[in-house]
């Protein structure tokens, strides 16, 4: 009566179990592979890097003498874009978010926003690099300054907090705006007290991540104009500025040997900003996720 | 609706208080602060020298800035990397005062810097050999003329081996490293040695001279050319070709043969373009003395050649006229 097969079973599991292993294997060779490449980037950076950086690296300026040659001007200038750049992609990026998922009705100049932002994700960065100089530098006439730099970037990571924001205002549960209306709150107490509070890891999450991006841009920074040998720190966002990216592409391409090793100890400082960026992500994502 | 006119108003407003903060934040209002009662208040002058243009002329400058504003605090000197090309463009929306270049400025640049009213003077600050390099276990290329350069760059000659340029050489395929087509030495070198033939397809390019010496050092047919710097930086692993010049001498680039002119064609001038109503500026005015009187040392400690004493003194001169 019944309707296994043991015998046919049998037959067929080693088969079935060699597929699972090779699967397995081709897997883990995947993950193998990209960690591999990883290390070897990050012994190469550290064996290089480690040998000039010190405190005097961070403390000083750009040098034509590699052992003189500092990082501080492009910490400090890409701490300052940050500056612009967080409340003003974040309070845009979610707020364009909110009204997409939210209020917006599902109507064909709906749907052509949504396709445009998922489309300016990939647009590449350059092209935002023009935008930002003929928009923000000439019309605006904000010169070659930090806020115009800050602005650029911004409009660069937009795309990637909107669609972050969207996934996570998308994923608090439907029960959660019926049970909060049927108490009578509004449509903004609603958003307020129900949707962000259980948004926010994830809000928050991919910000950290598009800013992460930001602080990585080169490109459309040096279509603005922006500097490369800068001896004093900005006093206010109209200044001029330079930003790690920029001073660690510049190191690489000199001639001298001991420039690609200060370069080294740049992206050494870098990868270090990036990794507290993206734990502080984590650290947040873990806080607030818990809640619910 | 109304949610999304608020946020595009936000938006609006942000850009607007933006706009109007320039206004009164950059660049006048940094002049009249400071130093009113410093002891030497003769000598003490503020205010910004923006400087923008060619990568190749960026250590140069940034030399010169480095060295300039440890004895001028109250001036602020920033250099950008924005390219010669990019740097003239900003140099003609009157954004700054010097531009840096590693070839001349070209016609349409002039024509756009004259509609916009903006006079300006050329400087040659140093310069630069440009030098083809080869394998060093390339023990056969003993020296080349331009002619024979053409040859073996030219897409349209038939060399595609060592022995095609000379029998005597191994029947091995060259292989070809170039600056990439953005670059000025790129510009400099096709118009010298390619002039209307294409850059042989197959080479490889690199907008990194570094990628360039590694690729040679790496290949024993490889051949490349590059600026004088790269090539001092890697000689030990190197060899470079001594390049036949017009009174027929094979000369090899040297901070001698440079500077005397003999190491020709492939010499080529480095080029800082002033902004002639920028020199009235003490700030710009002060630091391009700095300059001339410092950029010969300067440049040679950053791996280019300087002109002789009296080639500075003549700038000197252009600018003092100036004022």
């Amino acid at each position: 009566m019944s309707s296994i097969d043991k015998q046919l079973i049998q037959r067929k599991m080693g088969k079935r179990t060699f597929q699972n292993k090779l699967l397995k294997a081709i897997f883990f060779m995947c993950i193998i592979f990209s960690i591999l490449v990883l290390g070897a980037l990050i012994i190469r950076v550290v064996s290089q890097g480690i040998t000039h950086l010190d405190w005097n690296f961070l403390t000083s300026f750009a040098s034509r003498f590699p052992e003189e040659a500092g990082f501080k001007a492009a910490v400090v200038g890409s701490l300052w874009l940050m500056v612009i750049v967080a409340p003003v992609s974040v309070f845009l990026g979610v707020g364009t978010a909110i009204y997409l998922e939210e209020y917006a009705k599902d109507n064909r100049f709906t749907r052509f926003i949504q396709m445009n932002i998922s489309n300016l994700a990939g647009v590449p960065s350059v092209v935002f690099g023009l935008l930002g100089l003929t928009f923000f530098v000439r019309l605006m006439e904000m010169g070659r300054s930090i806020m115009a730099g800050g602005l650029t970037l911004s409009l660069l990571i937009l795309p990637i907090i909107v669609v972050a924001a969207q996934e996570a205002i998308r994923s608090v549960p439907n029960d959660q705006y019926e049970a909060s209306f049927a108490m009578g709150a509004s449509k903004w107490q609603t958003i307020r007290r129900i949707v962000l509070p259980s948004a926010i890891p994830g809000i928050l999450t991919g910000s950290i991540l598009a800013l992460s991006r930001a602080i990585g841009e080169t490109a459309p920074l040096l279509m603005i104009g922006a500097l490369t040998f800068i001896a004093y720190l900005p006093e206010n966002v109209w200044d001029g500025f330079t930003v790690m990216p920029i001073q660690i592409f510049n190191w690489t391409g000199r001639p001298q040997e001991e420039f690609h090793f200060v370069a080294a100890s740049g992206i050494m400082i870098l990868l270090f900003l990036l990794i507290i960026m993206n734990s502080v992500a984590i650290y947040i994502r873990n806080k607030f996720s818990k809640r619910y | 609706m109304q949610k999304k006119m608020l946020s595009l108003f936000m938006l609006v407003a942000l850009i607007l208080i933006a706009a109007c903060g320039n206004g009164d934040g950059s660049d006048n209002g940094s002049s009249e602060n400071s130093n009113e009662n410093t002891s030497e208040a003769a000598e003490t002058t503020s205010g910004d020298v923006a400087i923008d243009g060619s990568s190749t002329v960026f250590p140069i400058m940034e030399a010169v800035s480095e060295e300039f504003q440890s004895s001028h605090e109250d001036i602020r000197v920033t250099v950008g990397v924005s390219g010669s090309g990019g740097g003239f463009e900003k140099f003609i929306n009157g954004e700054t005062d010097i531009s840096n270049a590693s070839r001349s400025i070209k016609e349409e640049e002039k024509s756009a810097l004259e509609e916009n009213g903006i006079d300006f003077t050329e400087i040659e600050i140093a310069l630069d050999g440009l030098s083809v390099v080869v394998n060093e276990e390339n023990d056969w290329v003993d020296e080349l003329t331009i002619e024979q350069l053409k040859q073996i760059w030219s897409e349209s000659s038939d060399v595609t081996t060592w022995s095609d340029v000379n029998e005597e050489w191994p029947d091995e395929e060259i292989e070809f490293f170039s600056p990439g087509t953005d670059s000025g030495t790129y510009d400099y070198f096709s118009e010298v040695v390619l002039g209307e033939n294409q850059i042989k397809r197959d080479a490889a390019l690199s907008e990194d001279d570094n990628v360039l010496v590694n690729g040679v050092t790496g290949d024993q047919n490889g051949i490349a050319y590059f600026g004088y710097a790269y090539y001092l930086e890697n000689k030990e692993d190197l060899n470079v070709v001594p390049i036949v010049n017009g009174d027929g001498e094979a000369v090899e680039p040297s901070q001698v043969t440079i500077q005397s002119g003999e190491y020709e064609p492939l010499s080529r001038p480095m080029y800082i373009y002033v902004a002639n109503e920028s020199v009235q500026n003490d700030a710009v005015y002060d630091f391009l003395t700095y300059t001339l009187d410092n950029a010969g040392t300067l440049a040679e400690e950053v791996g280019y050649v300087g002109f002789t004493e009296d080639h500075y003194q003549e700038a000197q001169g252009k600018i003092d006229s100036l004022r």
